[in-house]
């Protein structure tokens, strides 16, 4: 079989497809990537063509970093995000790039010396069978990854993949198309409840700095700096988009991200652009963040150019 | 109905949500699946995926090939003839085991003594009401349960505890559920339900759906661990 072993699974890795869509009615959230955009990229390096905007190769999310796989066969990989050390047989190779691989090669992740999320993705995808729809893993409805219970990857795992049937080209991501991780200013559409948020307190929101807390996680990151009070404390429960900015009684706000709850009761001032959120997906807790508001128009906008550019952009070929 | 009530606000960068009114009920609930069905229907692929709940719908569309104006446009079309009849299937009766007490309900003497009554008092008014499952969401097979009556209803939690234990039974306002596995949550814990409320194995993956009625009726320390419970 086609193939990669686990020999050590790091701090928390997890099989992730583009996520879960059409379940939220019987309560189950999306799971996918935490950073999207670097998940892409690295099924991009690997030939793996994306058919439809919410079905993509299945990948590793590497979390901090600490993975170490053998490879059973020969395959393409690479690995993107977060800057983790990538070694092959124990010489350093490059992220945002393609490798070929073969039968005994060990590959290894260190630990993240700037963002928190990487992704190893191979050519053809990790196959595992899927429940309700998708091979997304999310540990806290126990669904998907290998073994469809939600666990994590752990030492013994064998991680099949389609057997190649030609060798990739190798390519490269150019430097000036890579994300800038670091401390993040993150675009808000407004929405939701913003009414119940007075100028006063909206204007503090956006000129404040705040912190990502150790209570940060794929559900969630909550955050701590100016506190902002809505002038209502709940509301009739209600569905939570991506992003969705949650404030409680205690007026530090919260992100909900990727394994966020589908439906929920705390005011909301509205939502994170998505292409930002892969930025805050970046951060470990005590890295700061700034928000700043921009339109509807203007979030579709982005969106639609950063589609283009990621369609359009020309990867480099590696020479050997 | 009447479409002054019918209010479309933007969540996000690719979801408005719909709100028919302010307080659940069974005609709102009704033109909220209604609605659902329509959009299911007519909105094809620009459709990611839809969260009904009590009053509301947010309807999540895929941005780079629709834009919230065109949405809005279907969803006005989707709500133009919604029926104005509050018919409603009235839903399988569902029992709900519940090991009510101080160890298994961190909040039930807080409830009780903000609401003057004993803990007795609180565990006996939860057991009196039949519950409607209003919503199903939050986590896999959470079902919101209402309307609790309001001598014992109570506010979430200022700061959401971090650990909810799986099968907690709990109450936030006038809503009552039980957690169907351990996750984050801010909702006043009073007793713990051993029966599992979300199974992907099984078929149907839950023992509700939306429209049931639940009533829950205690049993002691014994018969929850009996039945499978963790303390």
């Amino acid at each position: 079989m086609a193939g990669f072993k686990v020999i050590q699974p790091g701090i928390f890795s997890l099989l992730q497809d583009a996520g879960r869509y059409g379940w939220h009615g019987i309560g189950l959230t999306t799971g996918g990537p935490m950073d999207r955009q670097a998940f892409r990229w690295a099924n991009r390096l690997c030939g793996n063509n994306e058919s439809g905007n919410h079905t993509n190769s299945t990948a590793i999310e590497v979390t901090v970093g600490g993975l170490v796989l053998e490879a059973k066969s020969h395959s393409s990989i690479a690995v993107t995000g977060a800057e983790i050390p990538l070694t092959i047989n124990r010489q350093p190779a490059a992220l945002w790039q393609t490798h070929q691989v073969k039968p005994g090669d060990r590959i290894e992740l260190g630990y993240a010396t700037q963002g928190s999320r990487g992704y190893l993705a191979v050519a053809g995808g990790f196959q595992a069978e899927a429940i309700f729809d998708s091979q997304a893993t999310v540990p806290r409805e126990a669904l998907g990854g290998l073994h469809r219970e939600g666990q994590p990857l752990k030492t013994g795992d064998n991680l099949p993949c389609p057997a190649p049937d030609q060798q990739l080209p190798l390519l490269r991501v150019p430097e000036k198309l890579r994300p800038a991780n670091g401390s993040a200013l993150l675009r808000v559409i407004l929405g939701y409840q913003q009414h119940a948020f007075t100028e006063i307190q909206k204007q503090l929101f956006f000129s404040s700095e705040y912190k990502a807390t150790d209570s940060s996680d794929r559900m969630g990151y909550r955050l701590s700096g100016a506190q902002i009070s809505p002038s209502i404390g709940g509301i009739l429960s209600e569905g939570i988009c991506l992003g969705a900015i949650q404030v409680p009684a205690d007026g530090q706000p919260i992100i909900l991200l990727r394994d966020r709850q589908t439906i929920g009761g705390y005011p909301k001032l509205g939502s994170v652009l998505s292409l930002d959120l892969d930025r805050l997906a970046q951060l470990m807790p005590g890295d700061t963040m700034r928000f700043e508001p921009i339109s509807i128009d203007q979030a579709h906008n982005a969106l639609l150019l950063a589609e283009q550019k990621f369609t359009a952009a020309q990867l480099e070929t590696v020479d050997v | 109905m009447s479409q002054t009530k019918l209010d479309i606000s933007i969540a996000g960068e690719n979801a408005l949500i719909v709100y028919f009114g302010t307080e659940p009920n069974a005609q709102i609930a009704a033109q909220v699946s209604q609605t659902a069905e329509h959009l299911r229907q007519s909105m094809g692929d620009l459709l990611i995926d839809l969260v009904p709940s009590y009053a509301s719908l947010l309807v999540i569309y895929n941005p780079l090939q629709t834009d919230h104006y065109s949405v809005r446009a279907q969803i006005r079309s989707a709500t133009q003839n919604l029926l104005q009849s509050s018919e409603q299937q009235q839903g399988n009766l569902v029992s709900l085991p519940s090991y009510y007490s101080l160890e298994s309900g961190p909040d039930l003497q807080r409830l009780a003594d903000n609401a003057s009554l004993s803990v007795e008092q609180v565990i006996e008014i939860h057991q009196q009401t039949e519950y409607r499952v209003y919503a199903i969401g939050f986590a896999p097979g959470f079902a919101y349960l209402g309307e609790v009556d309001e001598r014992i209803a109570a506010p979430r939690l200022a700061t959401p505890r971090q650990k909810v234990p799986r099968g907690a039974v709990a109450i936030a306002d006038r809503q009552t559920a039980v957690y169907p596995a351990q996750s984050p949550g801010g909702w006043n814990l009073i007793g713990l339900c051993p029966e599992p409320m979300f199974d992907p194995s099984a078929s149907p993956s839950m023992p509700v759906q939306v429209g049931d009625r639940v009533r829950f009726s205690a049993i002691d320390r014994e018969q929850y661990l009996a039945l499978g419970g963790v303390l």
